[in-house]
């Protein structure tokens, strides 16, 4: 039992970064209607620039989380400004071609920059070791990942829900037509939205920095992953992004413990399974197709 | 004042339908060409690497089939270019077969792998579809990866042999290897000739442009979509499976995505559906890949990287495109000239 309490912290606490990603991409794709293949070197991107940061000026954990977060909302904003805006009003797979080609360059660019080996992040100090709860023994960073990742979902959902920029988002999400309509300048949502999302996702990065090996390639089958996530949430939907994205954190840590040898295997086999009888997500609309 | 009124049709049509194809005799110059580019290339280019071009110029052209002409962007093509390259070299070592069944056992087998992905893939369009072909692809790539005693793991497939007839040439000798290997391409080629200009393909084409009208006309759209992926996915295999012996191993570099994201580059690169495009964007990718790789620069990604975005941006028709468009609206305007002159 403690053990699986303890698959159940992983899960949660991999979920985190998923969520978060995948929050990122579904805000984007659901104003801008563009998936951003380079979300996974976003946070990668993340990662990396918290470690040559703690490298080169000493910038801590606690304070990278905020710094590589902005920072990475200016990257955001400016791939918008330079590349992404130029093929919205074309079919959404140019920009998704487009994005693919910005993460061979992001990758290489790292790796040529930093090489292949993974640059060294410690955990925070204060969130080092584990909580004795009882007979379990859990990792304080874990319980802190899960539960921060949980917070900035809920933090976004209030903002998406209970103030007039989040209306306008959902808004734009739902009808971009329509609320040009009603007097709305969705246009001018475009570019905060895309470096938004962006920014979710290097905010995943500086979270996983400590847990995972931080390199060039830290983003690749993450991103797959994250596919897998949006398709099985629906890709539309803001809350399928983030239940869809602590679902599969679960189902590859109780993988990882009960059957290690399927336990990539069965994140697509959970999306084989939601493609035969939802094709359009577990929360997507049908219409979203 | 008839002669105003040819000129004004003229003027007035778009290039496309004043000219829907190359004249037959330009046709038949530029295949003439090709042939002899094709036959000529290990003289000028290194064997092995005239051999990728040729493998990676069929994958691409198995990926205008979906893409160009049935409007499906597949990014996890890589899932039957790996799949039969370890088949192919399987059936190599353990059968002893010569190379050329070999290949077909591959492709067969990519095909196999195809009917379910596909018939799942299908359901969503779009950038869903490329989506989930891409997540399918990496389902592979892990399955490969686990399956140590069949695949070799990260280690790959070794030491795959070129057994051809026991004619040692062959066997050997990277140049010989090229000809006895490259009717497999050129028959992989013309399949998909055959099919982009049947009355399935004009249904393929029909579809990708109205998808809702060609159900409405009575076709089974999603039919139709599994059949051509399928197809598609033996072509794949043919072009994988050749890789594969050509190499004399197979890794799973073959099954990871960045190779369906290559392949779709080379494709976007040479110009969408145009079966054309697919060797020229092979040709341009795999020697400036060589040349990159020998020059010891390391980070290729930058550099293939910055063309797809330039080309996505800029020249989302391609080389191939950009040169028939160009050339159409030359012929174009000359044709208005003479009119005048007339």
């Amino acid at each position: 039992m403690s053990a699986f309490i303890q698959y159940t912290l992983q899960g949660l606490a991999a979920g985190g970064f998923y969520a978060l990603s995948a929050l990122g991409l579904a805000v984007i794709f659901g104003v801008l209607g563009v998936v951003n293949f380079a979300h996974g070197a976003c946070y990668m991107l993340g990662a990396v620039a918290a470690a040559v940061l703690l490298d080169q000026i000493g910038l801590g954990f606690w304070l990278a989380l905020p710094v590589v977060t902005i920072l990475m909302f200016g990257f955001g904003v400016l791939l918008e400004r330079l590349f992404v805006r130029w093929l919205l009003k074309l079919d959404p797979l140019y920009n998704f071609l487009l994005t693919f080609g910005i993460t061979l360059f992001l990758v290489d660019l790292v790796k040529r920059q930093y090489g292949v080996s993974s640059l060294p992040y410690p955990v925070p100090t204060q969130l080092q070791g584990r909580l004795e709860v009882g007979a379990l023994a859990l990792s304080k960073y874990e319980l802190f990942v899960a539960g921060f990742a949980m917070l900035v979902c809920l933090g976004v959902w209030l903002l998406l829900t209970k103030t007039r920029v989040g209306m306008i988002v959902r808004a734009s999400t739902e009808d971009a037509e329509r609320s040009r309509a009603l007097g709305i300048n969705v246009g001018r949502w475009v570019t905060p939205v895309f470096g938004f999302g962006i920014a979710l996702a290097g905010l995943a990065g500086v979270l996983a920095a400590p847990t995972r090996s931080v390199n060039a390639d830290m983003g690749s089958f993450f991103i797959i992953i994250l596919f897998a996530v949006v398709v099985i949430g629906g890709l539309g939907s803001i809350l399928g992004a983030v239940v869809a994205g602590f679902m599969v954190g679960l189902v590859e840590a109780y993988g990882q413990a009960y059957a290690p040898a399927f336990a990539q295997v069965l994140i697509f086999v959970l999306m084989a399974a939601v493609i035969l009888v939802r094709p359009s997500g577990l929360f997507g609309r049908e219409e979203a197709a | 004042m008839s002669q105003q009124l040819t000129q004004k049709v003229d003027v007035d049509l778009p290039a496309q339908s004043v000219i829907p194809q190359a004249r037959p005799g330009l046709r038949w110059l530029m295949l003439a060409v090709g042939l002899v580019v094709v036959l000529a290339l290990p003289w000028f280019v290194y064997p092995p690497v005239a051999m990728d071009i040729a493998a990676w110029a069929l994958f691409a052209i198995s990926v205008d089939l979906l893409l160009g002409y049935t409007g499906l962007l597949s990014f996890g093509h890589a899932a039957f270019w790996g799949t039969s390259a370890y088949a192919t070299g399987l059936i190599a070592i353990k059968l002893g077969l010569p190379f050329p069944v070999a290949v077909i056992g591959g492709a067969v087998v990519a095909m196999v792998i195809a009917i379910p992905t596909g018939y799942l893939a299908v359901r969503r369009t779009g950038i869903y579809f490329a989506m989930v072909t891409l997540a399918f692809a990496q389902m592979l790539y892990f399955i490969a990866n686990q399956w140590r005693d069949v695949t070799g793991g990260e280690n790959g497939l070794q030491g795959i042999p070129k057994a051809f007839f026991g004619i040692e040439l062959v066997e050997t000798d990277a140049f010989y290897f090229y000809y006895a290997a490259i009717p497999i391409i050129l028959i992989g080629i013309t399949i998909a000739w055959r099919i982009v200009n049947s009355p399935f393909g004009r249904v393929l084409v029909a579809i990708r442009d109205n998808p809702a009208r060609a159900r409405a006309l009575g076709y089974d759209v999603e039919r139709y979509k599994v059949m051509v992926f399928v197809l598609s996915a033996g072509l794949a295999g043919l072009a994988g499976g050749v890789f594969s012996i050509s190499h004399g191993f197979a890794s799973l570099q073959e099954l990871v995505w960045t190779t369906s994201g290559k392949v779709v580059l080379i494709t976007v690169l040479g110009g969408i559906g145009t079966l054309w495009g697919g060797p020229i964007g092979a040709a341009v990718v795999v020697l400036l890949e060589d040349r990159l790789a020998s020059s010891g620069f390391n980070g290729i990604g930058i550099i293939t990287g910055t063309i797809f975005v330039v080309i996505v941006l800029a020249f989302r028709h391609g080389i191939w495109g950009t040169a028939r468009n160009g050339v159409n609206a030359w012929l174009n305007r000359r044709r208005v000239k003479t009119g005048q002159r007339l």
